[in-house]
């Protein structure tokens, strides 16, 4: 056994989500690899939730169309996800709400029933279920047992009761083993995310609600007792944003995260941080636009907003993780980033890296810890915008004294006062874009385009974010070489091109319908020779994409 | 920080006789008192958005944020939340506070936010050359409303009570000494407080003779009754003829934000062994 895919799947408010994860730790802790997609539609109650767990032994970021194991809590999921069934898909299902599911790999327990003799709520069905799906994999209870009592805090003997009851009906359908590796962290993107800005040294998070990016703000408001930060929730992105530079002005490292729609409204503050030299660090979560479009769903449509928002010219740091390692390590170092040039920087991520679960290996991020930015040493006197040679200026926050520390949104002198002054202007403007041509230098030093697989073959795939895990997994079946930018800007030519070297076919696979990182590429003088464009709000499954790239490289 | 008059060397570009001369004089004066009270002026935080009273901030040299037209309050807010032994005061114009940003207002009244919004209330906007404002009178002709407004004002204060704010008073650019003394007030009240400045617009609406004529003070007025407060308030509504009384309409000693927000506080922040916690906690 190398590798299964199981689907839960039930209507919307069964619990589907938290169940998809505690069958994922089940497998977690037994030394498996794991990857969670997980869909639902944008309702409280009702409609189809499901989430697919792939286990491996080996690193996987992505999700199969073909599914080994179903766990069907109603009726509609068996229908709903007949395509992915194989002959011979095991399936676990409630017989009193379905009728009997032909095969002798289909395990019809009375679930419902089982809740009602044990008097427990219709909600502790999944419980039941998955121990019934505990025991169909081989597992031992105890290992159940141990994830249970972690997860559920109150009425865990009630919860240990139902789940017994479902492993001691059920029957073993398949022998799941150990392996012989060490578990590793397991978590979201969105949590990945939001433990890499902690690590950079946030002191405040600010955000209003919005798919996919609110779960960062639930996990920071979760932890910030451990890590002393402040969590808030204004009105609007308007305030998100505004209260986050004002906290930023006095000296306290924040970040604000939201989705298109709420960047939308951000961006004539992103305007003013790059005018003040703010370091505001933004999460931006991309879904399926324009406008509300599919909210919770996924989409790679914002990439050359994120490089255009706000008006005016000036230097943006942007970077896209493509899995858990990189969310973490790429959201510390935009923090660092972000103070050291005192420019804004977006973290691009989309619903399927923000909301996907994966393993977090530590041992695969590079080290980095929070840096010391310029700080201004108490000569007198202070200027906020002091001209220097690399156009970053010393800081200084309220109170401190002998200085006065002035920032503007208006054009201003070294002193951070008004001004309309063509030459001063000028030696402004330049300041401020002095600092990109440093940050462009000083990006060189760091991996900002991985390239993975075989470097003979003359084709390779160009993706970015999300698609990384599919793009990995169909590039080594296959046999061609994927080239992922991180960072998306300042991009990272040098690094491109090297990347590139000997390919004379490139194939840029991506979440929108336009190919948004093809133009991004083209712009800078490179050539994409096909696009394999997926934007119905879904993820690429490596069946699908192996099937589009064999139509290509043919 | 030089104590002196406070002067930057920033050329003062306000109209002769703008009532933005004595919103900057009251202020500076306040300031100074501040100071020798034992505020160092370097725990004072200026904000101001964008228009013609947000050039305050270039004629005070003290710490200051200019911000965006109708956001100075969430910056206010943000610097307060960082550090909260600063003394953080908005400056915003009528269309800059009233018009685009004023639901900033409301929540930053409604949650109590320990800051001290100023509203340059001219009732024109100067900047854009004379447009009519949430608060212009009903009719009034401005560049954009040729024939006259068709909106009635705004009531700000009577907004802003309704909102939860917890120290409301209004001033006049005609009096100085009284302006001061409104300032310093709102200065040492905790918690969100609003001073609605009727600073006349020398150029586009002059409204000199008719504040002299119509102003009062308030006196025997229960600042902590709130009914007695909303029926001040709404004694005047920025249209009527009716007297137009200048003081503390409202006044209340209320939990803050930044006390509720420090409640949930910890002193612990050890991020190395906190991730590892969280990252174990998922195995």
């Amino acid at each position: 056994m190398h590798e299964l895919s199981l689907l839960i799947g039930g209507k919307a408010g069964f619990g589907i989500d938290r169940s998809g994860e505690i069958i994922g730790r089940l497998f977690n802790k037994i030394g498996y690899r794991i990857y969670i997609y997980r869909d639902y539609p944008s309702i409280i109650r009702g409609g189809h939730t499901f989430s697919i767990i792939r286990i491996s032994e080996n690193w996987i970021a992505a999700h199969q169309d073909k599914i080994d194991f179903i766990v069907a809590l109603n009726p509609e999921t068996l229908e709903i996800h007949k395509s992915k069934i194989k002959k011979d898909s095991m399936c676990i299902y409630d017989s009193e709400q379905t009728g009997p599911v032909p095969g002798s790999y289909c395990l019809g327990l009375p679930l419902s029933r089982f809740i009602k003799e044990e008097n427990a709520p219709d909600i502790m069905r999944n419980t039941c279920a998955i121990g019934a799906l505990t025991k169909a994999l081989g597992i031992e209870f105890g290992i159940l047992k141990e994830i249970l009592e972690e997860e559920f805090r109150q009425n865990i003997d009630f919860n240990l009761k139902v789940a017994k009851r479902g492993y001691d009906e059920s029957r073993e359908l398949i022998k799941i083993d150990p392996l012989q590796q060490e578990s590793l962290p397991f978590l979201t993107g969105n949590q990945a995310i939001a433990l890499g800005l902690v690590k950079g040294g946030l002191n405040a998070y600010f955000a209003y609600p919005m798919t996919p990016s609110s779960p960062i703000l639930h996990y920071l408001a979760g932890v910030a007792n451990d890590f002393n930060l402040d969590v808030i929730h204004p009105e609007s992105e308007i305030s998100v944003i505004l209260m986050a530079l004002g906290c930023i002005f006095a000296g306290k490292k924040a970040a604000v995260g939201t989705s298109g729609g709420g960047f939308c409204l951000m961006t004539e503050a992103l305007s003013l941080a790059g005018m003040a030299e703010l370091p505001i660090v933004t999460v931006l979560g991309q879904r399926p636009g324009p406008s509300t479009g599919l909210p919770t769903y996924s989409a790679q449509t914002e990439l050359h907003f994120a490089l255009n928002a706000g008006h005016g010219e000036f230097p943006r740091f942007i970077v896209a993780p493509g899995d858990a390692e990189e969310a973490f390590y790429w959201s510390a170092a935009s923090m660092n980033i972000s103070w050291k040039y005192q420019i804004p920087s977006i973290i691009l991520s989309d619903k399927n890296m923000g909301e996907s679960v994966f393993n977090l290996d530590m041992n695969m991020v590079e080290d980095l810890s929070e840096e010391k930015f310029l700080s201004w040493t108490g000569e007198s006197p202070y200027k906020r915008y002091l001209l220097t040679e690399n156009g970053i200026s010393p800081l200084a926050f309220p109170p401190a004294q002998n200085a006065v520390i002035k920032v503007n949104s208006y054009e201003h002198d070294e002193n951070g006062i008004t001004t309309e002054d063509p030459g001063q202007t000028v030696q402004m403007q330049d300041k401020r874009m002095r600092k990109e041509k440093f940050l462009t230098q000083h990006l060189e030093n760091i991996k900002a385009v991985n390239a993975y697989g075989a470097g003979d073959k003359d084709t390779a795939i160009l993706c970015w974010g999300s698609n990384k895990g599919v793009c990995v997994e169909i590039g080594k079946k296959l046999g061609i070489r994927v080239i992922q930018p991180v960072i998306l800007n300042p991009f990272p030519v040098t690094q491109f091109k090297e990347a590139l070297s000997g390919v004379k076919k490139l194939i840029s696979v991506e979440n929108n319908s336009t190919g948004q990182m093809a133009a991004l590429v083209n712009n800078h003088g490179f050539d994409v020779h096909g696009k394999i464009l997926k934007y119905d709000g879904r993820a690429f499954s490596p069946e699908e994409l192996e099937e589009k790239m064999k139509g290509v490289i043919l | 920080m030089k104590t002196q008059d406070l002067r930057t060397y920033a050329k003062n570009t306000w109209c002769p006789g703008c009532g933005n001369f004595a919103i900057l004089n009251s202020i500076k004066a306040v300031l100074k008192n501040l100071q020798e009270e034992g505020t160092p002026l370097e725990n004072v935080v200026l904000v101001s958005g964008i228009g013609c009273h947000a050039k305050i901030v270039d004629y005070i040299d003290t710490n200051s944020f200019y911000s965006i037209h109708g956001r100075a309050t969430p910056v206010a807010e943000g610097i307060k939340i960082a550090n909260q032994n600063l003394k953080v005061i908005g400056f915003a114009g009528d269309g800059d506070a009233y018009g685009e940003g004023i639901e900033h207002l409301i929540f930053a009244a409604k949650r109590n936010a320990d800051i001290t919004m100023i509203i340059h209330n001219n009732r024109v906007y100067g900047l854009t050359t004379g447009q009519y404002s949430p608060t212009s009178p009903l009719g009034f002709k401005g560049r954009s409303t040729p024939g006259g407004s068709i909106e009635p004002p705004m009531n700000p204060l009577e907004l802003m009570l309704t909102s939860g704010a917890t120290f409301l008073a209004r001033g006049c650019s005609n009096n100085i000494e009284f302006l001061q003394n409104i300032f310093k007030e709102a200065l040492n009240h905790k918690g969100f407080a609003l001073v609605d400045v009727l600073q006349v617009c020398f150029t586009f609406y002059n409204m000199y003779q008719y504040y002299e004529k119509k102003v009062y003070e308030l006196k025997e007025h229960n600042a902590g009754d709130y009914s007695e407060a909303l029926k001040k308030i709404r004694e005047w509504d920025y249209h009527n003829d009716s007297p137009i009384a200048l003081g503390v309409f409202y006044k209340k000693e209320s939990v803050t934000f930044e006390e509720r927000l420090s409640g949930y506080r910890s002193d612990k922040k050890d991020v190395e062994s906190g991730i590892k916690k969280a990252l174990s906690k998922t195995i």
